[in-house]
Parts: C-alpha cells; sequence; structure tokens
C-alpha cells in the first residue's frame, strides 16, 4: 500500500533529460509551470501537452509511470472539476435539475482545469524521475546561494532537505514492518471501525517516532565523526557544470513559453 | 493431519512493475503438530516472506495455505483469528514495543483477542515466567530495559495469545551469546511445556542442530528441502553448494570419515560428539 507512492522517485537512468544540468531542469521546470498558467485557451495546453510528452519520450521512462505519478490526487482532480462543473453560471445551460445547473462554459472549464493539472503532475514528475534527490538539493543550494547574503541558511536547508528525502523511503519501509508486526497481534490497523483503527495507530507512531529519534541520533554521530561542521569551506565530490546542451534545453523551453504567450493573445 | 501446510505456494512482489520479484517459488509442505522445526536460508531466499504467510499477512499470488486441514483465505473476515493461533514474532521485535509499562505491552495481544482481563493477567505472569522476566519488571517502563530484556518482552507480547504455532523469525540476532543462550533455553522450555509447534529462523547451524526435530532449508525462492535434522546436515555437500553451512562439529566429522575414521553416524551437535568419542575411546580400553 505504502510501496505505491511514486512521489519523489527516481528512475536511474542515462538519457538526455538525466543528463540536464540539475540546475537548469530546475528553472526549466519553473518556465513550464509559469507556460501552464499563462496559456488560457485549448490550443496553448495543446503547445503545453506537446512540450510535456516530448520530454517524457525523451527521457525513455514508461508512460505508465506518468499516469501512476497522478493516480493518488485522483479525488483531488474530481473535486475540483465538479467544483467548476458545478458553480459555473456564465454560458448555455445544457442541464438542470434541481439546484444543479451544467452549461458549456462549465463543461470547458472543467476540462480544460483537469488537463491542466495532470500535465503540471506529469511534467513535475519527470524533474523527479530523472534527478536523484541529491543532485536536486545540489541544485536548490546552488541556486539559493545570492540569498546566503541576506543571513538566509541555505546550505543547512539543503542538508536538511536530503536528509529527509533519504528517508522517507527507510521511514516506509519502518512504517511497512512495524504494521506487520502489530497486525499479527491482532491490531486492526485496515480493518475495523474508526475508532479502533485511530487508538492503534498509537501502536505504530509510538515506535515509529522512537525509532526516527534513534535513527537521528546515530546520523548525528556519524556525521560529527567524519568531521561534518557545516557548509564553510565545504568542496563537493561532483561539481555542477553546464553544458551547450542545458543551453539549448533553455531556449527551447522559452521558445514553447513564447509561442503560448503569443497563441494566447491571439486566440 | 498437519496443523500447517502449503500448497504450491507462489507469492510475487510488485506484479506488474519493472521491480517484479518471486520471492516463494511453488512451495509444498506440511508441519505436524508439536513439531519444533529450524528454518535456514540465505538473505533473500524468500523464507521471511514465507513465513508471513503463516499467519495471513501476506496473502499468496497463487497456491494456498491450510491450517487444520482448511484454507486460512477462504472467509477473509476470520483472518484475525489465524493471527491469534499462528503467533509471528519479526525480527528484532524489540523496535515494535510502545506501551509505558512492560505488563500492558505484553497484554497487547491477549486484549485484541478480546479476553477478560482475569484472563489476561494470567496469561502475562504465565508467560513472563516462561520467558525468564521477573514480576518485578511488569511495571517497569519497556524503554528502561536491557536490550536482551526489550527482546524477551517483545516475544512474550506474541507468546501470551497462546498461538498454537508460534514462528519467531531469528529472535537471537544481534545478542551477546549469554543472551542469546538464555532465549533459546526459554523457548525450548516453553516448547516442553505446552507442546506446541514452532519454527526458528536462524542462521546459526549450531543452534538448529541443538534444538530442531525437522529442518526447512530455502534456496533462492524454492524449498530446498524439508527433512529430519540427521538427514539434511548428511547432505553437506548440497547445504554448502547452496551457501549454507553445516555445523562445525559437522564438518570436522566429515573431515575424519575423510581420513579414514568413519563412526557410522552423522554428528551434528558437540554434546553427542563428546558421548560419541568417549564411549569409542572405552571400548578400545576394553579392548
Amino acid at each position: 500500500m505504502l510501496r505505491d507512492i511514486t512521489i519523489g522517485q527516481y528512475f536511474p537512468g542515462n538519457s538526455v533529460i538525466h543528463r540536464l544540468d540539475p540546475r537548469f531542469k530546475i528553472i526549466i521546470t519553473i518556465i513550464y509551470i509559469v507556460m501552464l498558467f499563462t496559456g488560457d485557451n485549448f490550443l496553448c495546453l495543446a503547445v503545453g501537452a506537446v512540450f510535456t510528452f516530448g520530454a517524457i519520450l525523451l527521457s525513455r521512462i514508461p508512460l505508465k509511470m506518468f499516469f501512476k505519478s497522478v493516480k493518488p490526487l485522483f479525488i483531488f482532480l474530481i473535486i475540483t472539476s465538479l467544483i467548476n462543473l458545478l458553480f459555473m453560471s456564465r454560458g448555455d445551460v445544457l442541464f438542470e435539475w434541481k439546484f444543479i445547473k451544467i452549461t458549456d462554459e462549465g463543461l470547458t472549464t472543467s476540462a480544460f482545469m483537469v488537463i491542466r493539472i495532470v500535465l503540471l503532475i506529469m511534467g513535475t514528475s519527470l524533474l523527479t524521475y530523472t534527478t536523484s534527490p541529491i543532485t536536486l538539493t545540489d541544485a536548490i543550494e546552488r541556486l539559493l546561494s545570492p540569498l546566503r547574503k541576506i543571513k538566509f541558511p541555505v546550505h543547512e536547508l539543503a542538508m536538511m532537505m536530503s536528509i529527509a528525502l533519504r528517508f522517507i523511503p527507510t521511514l516506509i519501509e519502518e512504517t511497512d514492518k512495524i504494521m506487520s508486526a502489530q497486525k499479527a497481534r491482532g491490531a486492526e490497523i485496515d480493518t475495523g471501525s474508526f475508532a479502533v483503527r485511530a487508538k492503534n495507530l498509537v501502536s505504530i507512531l509510538v515506535p515509529l517516532f522512537i525509532s526516527a529519534f534513534r535513527r537521528a541520533d546515530e546520523l548525528a554521530t556519524a556525521m560529527e565523526c567524519r568531521c561534518y561542521h557545516g557548509g564553510e569551506g565545504r568542496t563537493r565530490l561532483r561539481q555542477l557544470r553546464s553544458a551547450p546542451r542545458d543551453y539549448i534545453a533553455l531556449a527551447v523551453t522559452v521558445l514553447f513559453l513564447a509561442a503560448v504567450i503569443v497563441l494566447g493573445k491571439l486566440f | 493431519m498437519a496443523i500447517l501446510e502449503t500448497q504450491e505456494l507462489t507469492y510475487t512482489y510488485s506484479v506488474g512493475t519493472p521491480f517484479e520479484k518471486t520471492a516463494v517459488d511453488h512451495v509444498s509442505l506440511k508441519i505436524e503438530e508439536g513439531e519444533m522445526i529450524g528454518v535456514m536460508g540465505h538473505t533473500g531466499s524468500g523464507k521471511s516472506t514465507l513465513i508471513q504467510h503463516f499467519n495471513g499477512l501476506l496473502k499468496p499470488t497463487s497456491g494456498k495455505v491450510l491450517l487444520d486441514g482448511k484454507d486460512i483465505w477462504a472467509d477473509k473476515d476470520k483472518i484475525r483469528d489465524v493471527r491469534f493461533k499462528v503467533g509471528l514474532v519479526f525480527q528484532y521485535p524489540e523496535y515494535q514495543i510502545f506501551e509505558e509499562t512492560v505488563y500492558k505491552d505484553i497484554a497487547f495481544g491477549p486484549k485484541n483477542m478480546g479476553l477478560d482481563e482475569a484472563e489476561i493477567k494470567r496469561r502475562v505472569y504465565e508467560t513472563a515466567h516462561d520467558i525468564g522476566l521477573s514480576e518485578e519488571l511488569l511495571e517497569r517502563s519497556p524503554f528502561e530495559l536491557s536490550g536482551g530484556q526489550k527482546r524477551r518482552v517483545a516475544i512474550a507480547g506474541v507468546m501470551a495469545m497462546e498461538p498454537r504455532v508460534l514462528i519467531l523469525d531469528e529472535p537471537t540476532a544481534g545478542l551477546d551469546p549469554a543472551g542469546r543462550d538464555k532465549i533459546l533455553d526459554h523457548i525450548k522450555s516453553y516448547h516442553e511445556r505446552t507442546k506446541n509447534t514452532i519454527l526458528i529462523v536462524s542462521h546459526s547451524m549450531e543452534d538448529i542442530a541443538t534444538f530442531a526435530d525437522r529442518i526447512l532449508v530455502m534456496s533462492k525462492a524454492k524449498l530446498f528441502c524439508c527433512d529430519e535434522t540427521v538427514k539434511v546436515f548428511a547432505r553437506a555437500d548440497e547445504i554448502s553448494r547452496i551457501g549454507l553451512d553445516v555445523p562445525q562439529i559437522t564438518r570436522v566429522f566429515g573431515e575424519l570419515k575423510r581420513r579414514g575414521l568413519d563412526f557410522g553416524k552423522e554428528v551434528y551437535t558437540v554434546g553427542y560428539a563428546r558421548d560419541l568419542l568417549l564411549r569409542q575411546l572405552k571400548e578400545r580400553e576394553v579392548r
């Protein structure tokens, strides 16, 4: 059950997308999000979709994994489309029953919103699917480094992020194990009434917190043993270097953004 | 009739993804009431996956698990009853402890069974005694105890459900020799008192050799063999070929046999080896 979560999962590979400089990938993703939200007609979305699927094809990650990334947000998508469908009063009425009134404009808006969100999730999943968490936090640290001038703890933030990311799978595994152990003692966790389940949650959370604290303690000791003393004067194993392909990718993205803006103005 | 039986049990992880892996492959075996069974196998051989099927934590991809001849998945809503009949102690079980007192933690399982207060109390005191926890420890916080004591509290938590089959996944992993012997001794005396079926997963051939009536060996997701201890260790060559060891003393006697000193019997415990040697020496003296 918990193993099915794909958000933040990394699929190792050697495609063009994998090899892009992570700093560029983050900037491209931001431009991509802007691109999806500036376009306000279906033509703009189509351009966005071409960009998304083109990038997915280049990444050589099976399309199935991207649909899987949308799955956890399925309920959210349904709610969004329902709200747009039911509360849009503009346009011609297609269907009316008691207080429910569906207009053609409501229909198109809800379809538009759902497609936009699906593209958004798929595109941003591409970033985490093709970039390992460590490189990603490295890139964030570099991108935020100008903020150091105003005493913003950039290195500490990046370190906390990479540690948190590193321990997500570990904690999921641990939760699975503790759940099985308590189920073996007859605890009702995925069956039984809500009250019983809530009470039994304690039997999972207490051991989980204890082990998280223990791990934190051990990790701190291990880091100190290796003379970790913060970001001051720290060098890196992997230097981030930009290549011509990074600039090309950026240029292509900007081109797409320009196309969306133009199409949005024209139609 | 066998108390536990599997028929062509197969389990595949993450079906339909690139991470698909068959962990248990067509395993059929029978476990009789009252047996003490040692479970051996390499890391990743599928033994942990296999034992999680015995109490219905995992549902077979195909095949069946029978308890008293009845398919445990015949009625999904009854699966909790199966967990009370087949108790499973995981590896490093001390990490599942959560209550404020040792008493409450041991009582968690029996409470989930819906027993009354008096019966719970009887069970907690009895299992605490069985596993060698003194009564004054029962009111202490489990988190103040030593590693070995915590381990015993966690084992008692499963024993207190009085399961007809008790499965322990490496109950002695990470303990010092004294703690290890203590736990094994307590499990042995529990077995003698209750006559319940016990399965112990262990990497130590020496340990398995001293307690097991039968040994179940897993290798690469398949059942390699499930036979009497003597017969399994007699296949020393095959056992070492799949990356497992036979007890040191068995290896010593194997080498002696190769050099022409055949005792005519398979030796797998030090105690037995000593008796055998002393007897042989005496016979020589008489001659």
